[in-house]
């Protein structure tokens, strides 16, 4: 293990973070308060109470999901698209790294990253409606699962994306619909039979009932099935990570 | 003595088909400034990336120290140091970063003396907290060079340092490789200027259209292909060289006004002496008179062109 090298890349992939502060913790922070204002406290308040939860701790989950998914993928696609796009990868590539310690450190720097901001959305959240965190350490674990999961689907992206547009436009049309309609707002118990069927081909679905149902003890499937989710799609994610370094896929002429 | 770099049966085709290598083969000797001549496009950047694990070769392989570049590419890469033709740096870190940065990705741990060291022969030691993006195509280039040099590599490629630098600053980066050779650096380097191998390196290879057509010591080189003439204008037209003369490896022009005399550089100089003692003796006067040197720049061309 080049323990030296993981160390390096990390330090600086969170120095990036540092100077992108705005843009990488306090964006996600204002427009989650907006969604609390406009939905937890204005509509919220008319919504009746399911389980004793107000409408506004309901979509707590939902809404941390939303920016972990999204910040997760936007994060770890950019830290490995941009050294691509300046030509700064050649010393990645000549260095003495395994794509294994690649892996780790981008992977782990930008879910390090979406771990601290989904913590800050927590407390955000604490400020607007009463919180409960029925089982803690299963909230962290899908919290940490999930980010490092969609992080490394993000460096998936960037490794894919050959221009700016490809790196937004999963996030934008894939992941945002997918999280919006993926009970984020709403427990897919109340749709229809059929949409409530159609829902549960959404993965999102699954990651939100599980980090839900941490929070609350409610979930919309149980809560194995959210864990068993997660970890096929790291498994997924991890596989084609691995192709993707064993035949140098846009990263090796 | 056993070469740090053995290339061999090195080809490389790229995916639009494109053959930039073909069936290279190259050893690089321990210790030596080896100089990589060639045209725009004749696979300089295409062979150094392939040695540097940046481009997957389409066949054969290269040894780093007796290391394989693919198999047992931690130990092949820990060695050596690339300074790429582009200059791409990042922005908004500091020279400092950058430079510490590189040092840990290559395995090394933290010594701030020697990042200091580096900076300091580069001149950089006063940008050290700028950022990347306030400097200058020259002093990126030097960052790109302690960033190459801030793990301590056993082999250093160069690719084309001096493209875009001043006359000052290649004087110093001459003596910096030319000091780096005697701490027992190996130092690979493009360049398009001749002047610059035939100043700085032990060995010339050049190479076209994907292949190596030329490996030699660059001493031997201008001693093989490298002739020096006297060309004398006489004052009067000559029928035909007098007897007195045949001892000389002489020519006379057509007309009988030029009189040209071929010599080896490495001869000694007496000959020229004699040479215009002798024909002051026979008689000939001349008017004015030239000698010319054939450099490794007409050698270069001679040969890029010859072999076309
Ligand atoms: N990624 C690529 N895909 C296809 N062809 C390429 C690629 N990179 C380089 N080439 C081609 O390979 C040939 C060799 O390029 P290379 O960059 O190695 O030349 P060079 O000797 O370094 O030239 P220069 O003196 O201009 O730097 C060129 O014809 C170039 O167009
Ligand atoms: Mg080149």
């Amino acid at each position: 293990m080049n323990i030296h090298a993981i160390n390096a890349i990390y330090r600086f992939e969170m120095a990036r973070t540092g100077r992108t502060l705005m843009q990488s913790i306090v964006s996600p922070v204002i427009s989650t308060s907006l969604y609390f204002i406009v939905f937890g406290a204005a509509i919220g308040s008319r919504i009746p109470q399911s389980h004793g939860i107000s409408y506004g701790a309901f979509i707590v989950p939902g809404l941390i999901m939303l920016s972990l998914l999204t910040q997760s993928i936007a994060n770890a696609s950019f830290g490995i698209y941009f050294p691509r796009f300046t030509g700064t990868i050649y010393e990645l590539l000549s260095a003495p790294v395994s794509y294994l310690e690649i892996v780790i450190s981008y992977v782990g720097a930008a879910a390090t990253k979406s771990i601290i901001l989904g913590l800050i959305i927590l407390a955000t959240a604490g400020l607007f409606v009463p919180l409960q965190v029925v089982h803690p350490l299963w909230m962290m674990l899908f919290l940490v699962l999930t980010a490092v999961t969609f992080s490394l689907f993000g460096f998936i992206i960037g490794i894919w994306a050959d221009n700016f547009e490809k790196l937004q436009v999963i996030p934008l049309l894939i992941i945002t619909p997918l999280t919006f309609l993926g009970g984020s707002f709403y427990s897919i118990d109340i749709l229809p039979p059929f949409w409530r069927t159609v829902a549960l081909f959404n993965p999102v679905v699954y990651l939100i009932s599980g980090f839900r149902w941490s929070f609350y003890g409610l979930a919309d499937v149980h809560v194995g099935v959210s864990l068993g989710m997660t970890v096929v799609f790291l498994a997924l994610f991890m596989a084609i990570v691995a192709w993707i370094f064993k035949t140098g896929y846009r990263l090796k002429a | 003595m056993q070469p740090i770099i053995t290339i061999t049966n090195l080809s490389k085709t790229y995916a639009s088909g494109f053959q930039a290598l073909k069936h290279v083969n190259l050893e690089i000797r321990r210790g030596e400034i080896f100089a990589l001549l060639g045209p725009n496009g004749a696979g300089k950047t295409t062979l150094i990336s392939t040695i540097c694990g940046i481009i997957n070769p389409s066949e054969g392989r290269v040894l780093v120290d007796g290391h394989d570049i693919a198999t047992d590419y931690r130990a092949a890469r820990a060695m050596i140091g690339l300074v790429p033709q582009e200059l791409t740096t990042d922005a908004f870190e500091t020279v400092w970063a950058t430079v510490s940065f590189s040092r840990g990705l290559f395995g090394k741990r933290k010594n701030p003396a020697h990042i200091e060291k580096v900076l300091r022969a580069l001149s950089l030691w006063d940008k050290k907290d700028n950022k990347l993006i306030t400097l200058s195509g020259g002093m990126k280039r030097r960052v790109l060079i302690a960033k190459a040099l801030s793990h301590e590599p056993t082999v250093l490629f160069l690719d084309e340092p001096t493209a875009g630098v001043d006359v000052e600053l290649r004087r110093d980066m001459w003596q910096l490789v030319r000091s780096l050779q005697d701490s027992g650096v190996t130092i690979i380097l493009t360049t398009h200027y001749i002047e610059e191998a035939e100043e700085m390196a032990d060995r010339i290879g050049v190479i076209r259209r994907g292949e190596i057509i030329l490996v030699e010591d660059k001493a031997e080189l201008v001693r093989k292909l490298g002739k020096k003439q006297l060309t004398l204008q006489l004052d009067a037209p000559l029928e035909r060289l007098p007897t007195e003369l045949a001892g000389y490896q002489l020519d006379l022009s057509g007309d009988g006004t030029e009189l040209t005399y071929t010599y080896d550089t490495q001869g000694e100089r007496a000959g020229i002496i004699a040479l215009l003692q002798d024909l002051n003796r026979s008689g000939i006067r001349f008017k004015d008179l030239q000698t010319t040197q054939s450099s490794l720049e007409d050698i270069f061309v001679s040969l890029v062109r010859e072999k076309k």
